[in-house]
């Protein structure tokens, strides 16, 4: 059984059709790169993932459970929303860290805040701030910043606040990681630090989604890849079907637009 | 008319400058924020109607409002509702609320939208944005308007005498009566040192908030 499964998501802005159905799996363990030129909808269909928008039709399981259904969910609670968008993480353009915090408590304030709500004696409550804290340094670890645990965000380069804001979203153990572009605000000579972490990721068997630009980072990385244009999946396949042998005129004409600009 | 006296008698009046100083921070700083948060209200009727009110309290001159509060329910009721003291806290606690809520309004608008979707990929409550990412950024960004204003109303305790409160000035000017004119001078030390301690103590805060860039 798929890890994900997206039935027929759609998505409309006022008048505008942004996603127009989308259908795709995702097994676990695997990576998806999702393609496309800038306004096909691939930022639109991470936050329809991340239930920053709520998709006007379809359906999201995870592991064979339903977990939004658009017919159901008109009115979704807070709570329950918040527990839904817990299955996914998502990295964002712009890195969006908490400025007022060291690079260690961007890490730990979700799960410490989650931690707050539950009812808890002091002793089981310590040893899960403890828990917490050591999970924070293992991926600090992981990301290569342990020297910049008390930094603060404008201390860091992007390439350093991006990976950060990597490990901020795995410390709540997401089912699957989302990136949209993460090295796009980025010099060109700090890209290869981020995608390093990613590739990391995937040889530790995390589930990822990843939206990008980098061609032949995505061929490396991927699994499946999905080519987008104009809200719907134009071409999906293995990277050899899709970057190789793709079959729509439109997947070939991007890939030839991409392949020049370099 | 000696050096002393005259202190002693303008201590009073700055006892009372003091009094309404206090007394407006404490009441307006959070009046403010209950009005922006109408002001800013996805609740359209209730958004327009505290621009209008907002947009009344900041364009009638403060003098005007004290007046008001303290006459005008006097003519209609035949007794005044409020004592001199409680009309001017009333008038000024309203007018600085208006002023801090657009501070606030500015201050919370100015944070961008990433600043709460990452908070609610990560799960947080909105209460949890609210007090734990965005409070902080919006307290450092305005914080040099609110010490403008602050400091404005140290000296728009003033207007308090158009209804014979005896504040600091209206304390000298007593004196100037008797025609001398020097203790109305003497008042501007007070009201110096009065906006120095306030001065040192926005620097102190601003420069806590230093460690960050928002
Ligand atoms: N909140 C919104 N309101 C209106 N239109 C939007 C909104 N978000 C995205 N769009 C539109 O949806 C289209 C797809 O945007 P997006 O998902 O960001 O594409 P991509 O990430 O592939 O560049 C664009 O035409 C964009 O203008
Ligand atoms: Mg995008």
């Amino acid at each position: 059984m798929a890890l994900l499964e997206v039935k027929n998501i759609t998505k409309s802005f006022g008048k505008t059709e942004v996603l127009k159905g989308i259908d795709f799996s995702l097994e676990q363990g695997k990576v998806l790169s999702i393609i496309g030129s800038s306004g096909s909808g691939k930022t639109t269909l991470l936050r329809c993932l991340n239930f920053l928008e709520s998709p006007d039709t379809g359906t999201i399981s995870i592991n064979g459970k339903t977990i939004y259904n658009a017919e159901q969910h008109k009115k979704i609670k807070d709570d329950e929303l918040r527990s839904m968008r817990l299955h996914f993480g998502l990295v964002f353009q712009s890195f969006n860290l908490f400025p007022q915090y060291n690079v260690i408590e961007n890490i730990t304030l979700a799960p410490k805040l989650r931690l707050e709500e539950e009812k808890l004696s002091a002793a089981q409550k310590k040893a899960r701030i403890d828990e917490i804290n050591e999970n924070a340094w293992a991926l600090l670890k992981k990301i290569d910043l342990t020297e910049k645990a008390k930094s603060y965000p404008c201390e860091l380069s992007g390439g350093q606040q991006q990976r950060v804001a990597i490990a901020r979203a795995l410390a709540l153990s997401p089912d699957i990681l989302c990136f949209d572009e993460p090295t796009s605000a980025l010099d060109p000579e700090l890209t290869g630090e981020v995608l390093r972490v990613i590739r990391e990721l995937k040889d530790s068997n995390c589930t990822m989604i990843v939206v990008t630009h980098e061609m032949e980072f995505a061929k490396n990385i991927s699994d499946e890849v999905i080519f987008m244009a104009n809200g719907v999946i134009e071409e999906q396949g293995t990277p050899e079907d899709v970057f190789d042998n793709p079959k729509s005129p439109l997947t070939q004409s991007f890939l030839s637009k991409s392949l020049e600009s370099f | 008319m000696g050096f002393w006296e005259v202190t002693l008698s303008l201590l009073e009046g700055l006892e009372q400058t003091c009094l309404i100083f206090a007394l407006t921070l404490v009441l307006a700083l959070p009046l403010g924020l209950v009005i922006s948060f109408a002001s800013m209200s996805k609740f359209k009727p209730l958004a327009y109607i505290t621009k209008v009110f907002v947009w009344i309290i900041r364009g009638v001159p403060l003098m005007l409002q004290v007046i008001i509060v303290f006459y005008v329910p006097g003519f209609l009721l035949g007794t005044p509702l409020f004592s001199r003291f409680a009309s001017v806290i009333a008038a000024f606690v309203i007018n600085y609320a208006c002023y801090f809520s657009e501070i606030y309004r500015g201050g919370i608008e100015s944070i961008s939208k990433g600043q709460y979707e990452a908070g609610q990929v990560l799960g947080m409550t909105k209460s949890q944005i609210f007090f734990k990412i965005v409070l902080k950024q919006v307290v450092k960004r305005i914080l040099p308007p609110i010490s403008n204003e602050v400091i404005t109303l140290v000296k728009d305790t003033a207007l308090a005498r158009v209804i014979m409160i005896v504040e600091i000035i209206q304390a000298a000017q007593n004196y100037a009566a008797y025609g001398f004119m020097w203790p109305l001078f003497y008042t501007a030390v007070f009201y110096l040192i009065f906006v120095g301690i306030l001065t040192l103590l926005f620097g102190y805060f601003e420069k806590k908030l230093d460690y960050f860039k928002a």
